[in-house]
C-alpha cells in the first residue's frame, strides 16, 4: 500500500465513523448532528465544528493529535473548532496505518496536508458558486470564507453541502501553504485524549464494552512454539460463569495445530480463575534445549570458531590490524527484552453472518486483518477493524497475535462479542522479544591515534543463515561504512523464542555496543568520544547508501554532536566529585536511526551502595525542518531517554530455562521508576533543510552508551553487558 | 466462592453489588459497575495502575477484595476532581499534558492526590517516594513531578522545560 492517499480513499466519505461504537464516538457524533462528510477524513458540522478522522494507531506517540494538525493547517481552521476521532483501520482508504519505524511523520507530512488543502479548495469553489464570485477572490481563515470586495464572511458550514458535491482536486497538484504561514503546525497542542484520560473515560482496548460481552483468559504453551498434545476442560466448564474453552493458534505454530486455550466466561475474573481447572499436556520436546545458559555457551563457542557469515568486508582487516600501532579488543552483550506495555495485550471481536468485527489496540491493524483473514480462511474485506487508543506499544503491538486469537474464539461462538485479555505473566512470557546479542570487537589505531581497522563478530539469532525477526544488523554500521579496512561477521544461533521489534529496533542494542566501544577507542587514542566521532565522520557528505534505507549525512551528525557539547558545556567525562566526595562522571553517545540524528550527554553520581544516580541528560536532535507539535516532541524525547536509561540501569532482562521464559511480573522484569529518572532532561532540536521525520524512536539509542560511558568516566569500570552493573 | 452483597460508597454515591467476596475491587469496578477508569496493569500490586483511594489513602484495587472495601469511602478517577487536591492535580495534568499513552495516569493522579492529602507541600524526595509505586511505561515521570509541584503551588521546576 502506498503512503499516498488516492482519490478513491479521499472520496470514501461514508467510512469515517461508520459503525462506530459509542465509546469511539464519544465526542464527535453526539455534538455534531447532521455533520456533512467532505471526504474520508473530514466532516463539517452545522455548528462549524470540523470533525477530522485521525487514521494511525495512537500508542502515546501523539500521532492522533498530530495528523489532524496537518489537515487543519491547510484547511485553515482554528484549532478549537477541530474535533478528532479515530478512523477505522482500512488501508484501501487510508493508506498505511501503522505505528512503527518512526514512519508516520515522513509518510504523512505531505499527504495529510494535501487532504486539508483539497478540502479547502472544494469549500472555496462551493462558496464561489454560492456568492457568484471568482474563487480566487476568496480568502479563508479560522474556518470561515471571506470575500473582501463585498465584505461577506460565512462559516465553512454554510458551504458544506455544496463542497461535498464538488469534484476533489488532484491531491498531488493542490497548492500547499508556505511554512511561514503556518499557524497550527509548530504550535504546541495538548493531546487529543488528555482530558478524557484524566476523567477515566473508556479509550483503550481493554475498556471496550458492549451488551453481551464475554471474556477470555489465555493458557498459552509455556515454551514458545510448543503445541497442545491434549487437554481436558471438563472441570472448568462446570464452574459457574464459564462458557467455553476454545483451542486457538496464536499464529506462531503450524496451521492446524493449537498452542493456546482460551477460557471464556461471563467475566474475565472468572475466566482467569477457571484456568487452574483446565488440564493440558504440551508437545514441547523440541523446545526443551533452549535456555539463556545454552545461548551464552553458543556465543562463546561462536567467538572461538569465528563467524559463519561474512556480512561486510572492506579491504584487508587482518593486514591493517597487523600493521596497527595499537589494537583493542572487547566483548559486549545484551539480553532479550520484553516490551512490558502497561496495558496488557487484549482484543475484542464479534463474528456474525460470516463477517468479523474487531476492536483492536494494534500498531499495525491492517496486518492483523491479513493474518486474521488467512487464519479464518475469509476475505479481508469481511473484517471491520475499529482502532482503540493503545496503552503503550513500543513495537509489541506490531504483531497481531491477540487479534488472530480472538477472531478464532469469536468464530467459535458466533453472535457473541468476546474480549481476550492477557494477565501480566502471559504478557511477559508471550511477548515478541528484542533479541539478545553478542559482539566481539577488534580495532586498530595508527601511530597518530586514528582509527584504521575495525572488526565486529556479531552473534545473533537466525535460521538457515538468515536472521530471525529484529535480529539483523546493517552491514553499513558506522564506523564500518567509513573505514577502508573493516568487516562484520555473523554467527546465528537457534532459538524457540518469538522475537520482534522494540522501540528503535536493532539500534537500541547496536548503539550501546558501538558507541561504548568507540569510547574505548577514544580512550586508547587519548581523545574523547565527540572528538573521535568528528574525526571519523569526516567531511559533511552522505554515508552508506543502504538500498531502501535512510542515508546518514555526516554533516548533520556532526552538527548535533557540536550542539549537545555546547548545551552541556562538554569538557570531557571528568566531573568534580559530589559534596560528600561521591564519584561523578559524564558520558556521551551519538546515534542515527529512523532518519533522526541524536547526540546525548548523561551526568551521573555514584551514590551509597555503589548505585548510579542519573543527574541530568542533554539531548540534541535533528529531525528536519519542522517540529510539528513542540510540546509532544519534547515529551517523546524525555520518554525515550528515560526508557533507554531503564534498559541500562534497571535489572531488565528476559531469561529462559528449558524453553520457557521465567519473568513473572514487574518484580523480576522491572521498569524504571520515578526515583530513578533524572531531575532534568534538556532537549534541543536543530532545524535543518530536510523534510520532517519521525521522533518515536531516534532519541532512545544514544542514551544507553552515554550512560555506560558516564559510568566509565566516574569509576574506571567499563561495563560491557546490559543491564549495566557495577562490580 | 462465597457470594455476598456489598454496600460500597464510590465517589460519594452509595452502590450495592452482589458478587464474590474475594473478587478484587478493581474487577468489581471495571466489570460490574462499568467504571473502566481504574486500570489493570499487573494484578499483583506492582504497578499502581489500579490505584484508588480508600478513605483518602492510596490502595491497589487489584489487591483489595471487595469485602474489604465495603464500608469505606472509595474515590476513583471518575470522581477524583470532587476532592480539591484531585481537581488541582487534574488541571495541572491537562495544562502540561502529562500523559503519553495515558494508561497509568488514573493511578498516578490518585497516588498524587493521596500524597497531597497527607503532605500538602512535599519535597522533591517526598514526591518521588510517594509516587514510586506507580509505574509509567512511557516514563512521563518528569511531568508527573512537575504537575504535582504546580498543584501544590511549589516553585515550578525547569526539568521539563524546553
Ligand atoms: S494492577 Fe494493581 S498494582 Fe498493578
Ligand atoms: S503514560 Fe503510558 S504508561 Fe504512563
Amino acid at each position: 500500500m502506498s503512503a499516498v492517499i488516492d482519490r478513491r480513499g479521499f472520496m470514501a466519505a461514508s467510512l469515517v465513523g461508520a459503525g462506530a461504537l459509542a465509546f469511539e464516538a464519544r465526542i464527535a457524533l453526539a455534538e455534531t448532528p447532521g455533520a456533512v462528510p467532505l471526504n474520508a477524513f473530514i466532516r463539517i458540522g452545522a455548528d462549524n465544528k470540523v470533525i477530522i478522522g485521525s487514521k494511525n494507531p495512537e500508542i502515546g506517540q501523539g500521532i492522533r493529535t498530530m495528523l489532524p494538525m496537518l489537515i487543519a493547517e491547510e484547511l485553515d481552521l482554528s484549532w478549537d473548532q477541530v474535533v478528532i476521532e479515530p478512523t477505522l483501520a482500512n488501508d484501501k482508504i487510508y493508506g498505511v496505518q501503522s505505528a512503527g519505524g518512526s514512519n508516520s511523520t515522513p509518510n504523512n507530512w505531505l499527504p495529510m496536508r494535501q487532504v486539508g488543502a483539497a478540502a479547502r479548495a472544494m469549500i472555496l469553489s462551493a462558496a464561489a458558486k454560492e456568492w457568484g464570485v471568482g474563487a480566487a477572490s476568496l480568502t479563508t481563515a479560522a474556518g470561515k470564507v471571506s470575500h473582501a470586495a463585498s465584505g461577506r464572511t460565512a462559516p465553512y458550514a454554510a458551504f458544506a453541502r455544496g463542497a461535498a458535491g464538488e469534484t476533489a482536486p488532484d491531491l498531488a497538484k493542490v497548492a500547499l501553504k508556505d511554512p511561514s504561514r503556518f499557524s497550527i503546525i509548530g504550535q504546541s497542542k495538548i493531546g487529543v485524549d488528555t482530558v478524557a484520560i484524566t476523567q477515566g473515560k473508556p479509550l483503550f482496548g481493554i475498556d471496550v464494552d458492549m451488551p453481551g460481552l464475554i471474556h477470555g483468559a489465555i493458557i498459552k504453551a509455556p515454551a514458545h512454539g510448543a503445541t497442545i498434545a491434549s487437554h481436558d476442560a471438563g472441570t472448568a466448564l462446570k464452574r459457574k460463569g464459564v462458557i467455553a474453552v476454545v483451542p486457538v493458534n496464536s499464529n506462531s505454530v503450524a496451521p492446524g495445530k493449537f498452542d493456546t486455550l482460551v477460557v471464556v466466561a461471563d467475566s474475565w475474573w472468572t475466566a482467569k480463575n477457571a484456568r487452574e481447572a483446565v488440564k493440558v499436556t504440551w508437545d514441547d520436546a523440541a523446545q526443551q534445549g533452549f535456555s539463556t545458559e545454552a545461548y551464552d555457551k553458543g556465543a562463546a563457542a561462536a567467538f572461538a570458531a569465528g563467524p559463519q557469515i561474512a556480512h561486510a568486508k572492506n579491504g584487508d582487516v587482518a593486514k591493517a590490524l597487523a600493521g596497527a600501532a595499537k589494537t583493542i579488543t572487547a566483548d559486549y552483550s545484551y539480553p532479550f527484552l520484553a516490551h512490558g506495555t502497561l496495558e496488557p495485550q487484549n482484543c475484542t471481536g464479534r463474528w456474525a453472518d460470516g463477517k468479523l468485527e474487531i476492536w483492536a489496540p494494534s500498531q499495525a491493524p491492517n496486518n492483523g486483518r491479513n493474518d486474521t483473514a488467512a487464519m479464518l480462511g475469509i476475505k479481508g474485506e469481511d473484517i471491520t477493524i475499529h482502532q482503540t487508543r493503545i496503552g503503550g506499544g513500543f513495537g509489541r503491538r506490531l504483531i497481531n497475535d491477540y487479534m488472530v486469537m480472538v477472531a478464532q474464539v469469536a468464530k467459535a461462538l458466533p453472535g457473541k462479542p468476546v474480549k481476550i485479555l492477557f494477565d501480566r505473566t502471559d504478557d511477559l512470557r508471550h511477548d515478541y522479544y528484542r533479541p539478545a546479542g553478542w559482539h566481539r570487537f577488534t580495532a586498530g589505531l595508527d601511530a597518530k591515534g586514528d582509527l584504521v581497522a575495525f572488526r565486529d563478530h556479531f552473534v545473533s539469532f537466525g535460521k538457515d543463515g538468515k536472521p530471525i525477526r529484529a535480529a539483523e544488523m546493517s552491514p553499513f554500521e558506522f564506523p564500518v561504512n567509513v573505514l577502508a579496512d573493516s568487516e562484520i561477521g555473523i554467527t546465528y544461533l537457534p532459538t524457540n523464542l518469538a522475537t520482534g521489534w522494540l522501540r528503535a529496533p536493532t539500534s537500541n542494542a547496536v548503539s550501546f555496543v558501538y558507541q561504548s566501544f568507540m569510547d574505548e577507542i577514544a580512550q586508547a587514542a587519548g581523545i574523547d568520544l565527540p572528538e573521535l566521532m568528528r574525526r571519523t565522520l569526516g567531511a559533511p557528505r552522505d554515508l552508506a547508501v543502504v538500498p531502501g534505507r535512510p542515508v546518514l549525512h555526516s554533516g548533520r551528525a556532526r552538527a548535533v554532536i557540536e550542539g549537545v557539547c555546547k548545551m552541556a558545556n562538554w569538557q570531557g567525562g571528568k566531573l568534580t566529585p559530589g559534596p560528600k566526595g561521591e564519584k561523578r562522571g559524564r558520558g556521551f553517545g551519538f546515534y542515527f536511526s529512523h532518519r533522526g540524528y541524536f547526540a546525548e550527554v548523561v551526568d551521573i553520581t555514584i551514590t551509597e551502595g555503589n548505585n548510579v544516580r542519573v543527574d541530568k541528560v542533554w539531548a540534541c536532535g535533528d529531525i528536519g525542518s519542522q517540529i510539528i507539535n513542540p510540546i509532544n516532541a519534547r515529551h517523546q524525547v524525555q520518554g525515550a531517554v528515560n526508557e533507554g536509561l531503564g534498559q541500562g540501569m534497571v535489572e531488565q532482562k528476559i531469561e529462559q530455562v528449558k524453553g520457557v521464559v521465567q519473568a513473572e511480573s514487574f518484580g523480576d522484569f522491572p521498569l524504571i521508576r520515578i526515583e530513578q529518572v533524572p531531575r532534568e532532561i534538556a532537549v534541543q532540536f536543530l532545524k535543518t533543510d530536510y523534510p520532517p521525520t519521525g521522533l518515536g524512536e531516534p532519541s532512545l539509542p544514544p542514551v544507553i552508551p552515554a550512560l555506560a560511558n558516564a559510568i566509565f568516566a566516574a569509576t574506571g569500570q567499563r561495563l560491557r553487558q546490559l543491564p549495566l552493573k557495577l562490580a | 466462592m462465597s457470594q455476598g452483597k456489598f454496600a460500597l460508597t464510590i465517589n460519594r454515591k452509595p452502590v450495592s453489588v452482589t458478587t464474590d467476596a474475594d473478587k478484587p475491587l478493581l474487577w468489581v469496578l471495571r466489570e460490574e459497575l462499568k467504571m473502566p477508569g481504574t486500570k489493570f496493569g499487573c494484578g499483583q500490586g506492582l504497578c499502581g495502575a489500579c490505584t484508588v483511594l480508600l478513605d483518602g489513602q492510596a490502595v491497589r484495587s487489584c489487591q483489595t477484595p471487595v469485602s474489604a472495601a465495603a464500608g469505606h469511602k472509595i474515590t476513583t478517577i471518575e470522581g477524583a476532581t470532587a476532592l480539591p487536591q484531585g481537581a488541582k492535580l487534574v488541571d495541572m495534568w491537562r495544562e502540561i499534558d502529562v500523559p503519553q499513552c495515558g494508561y497509568c495516569q488514573a493511578g498516578q493522579i490518585l497516588s498524587a492526590t493521596a500524597l497531597l492529602l497527607a503532605n500538602p507541600k512535599p519535597s522533591d524526595e517526598e514526591i518521588d517516594a510517594g509516587m514510586n509505586g506507580n509505574l509509567c511505561r512511557c516514563a512521563t515521570y518528569l511531568r508527573i513531578r512537575r504537575a504535582i509541584r504546580k498543584a501544590a503551588e511549589l516553585a515550578d521546576v525547569t526539568g521539563d522545560a524546553a
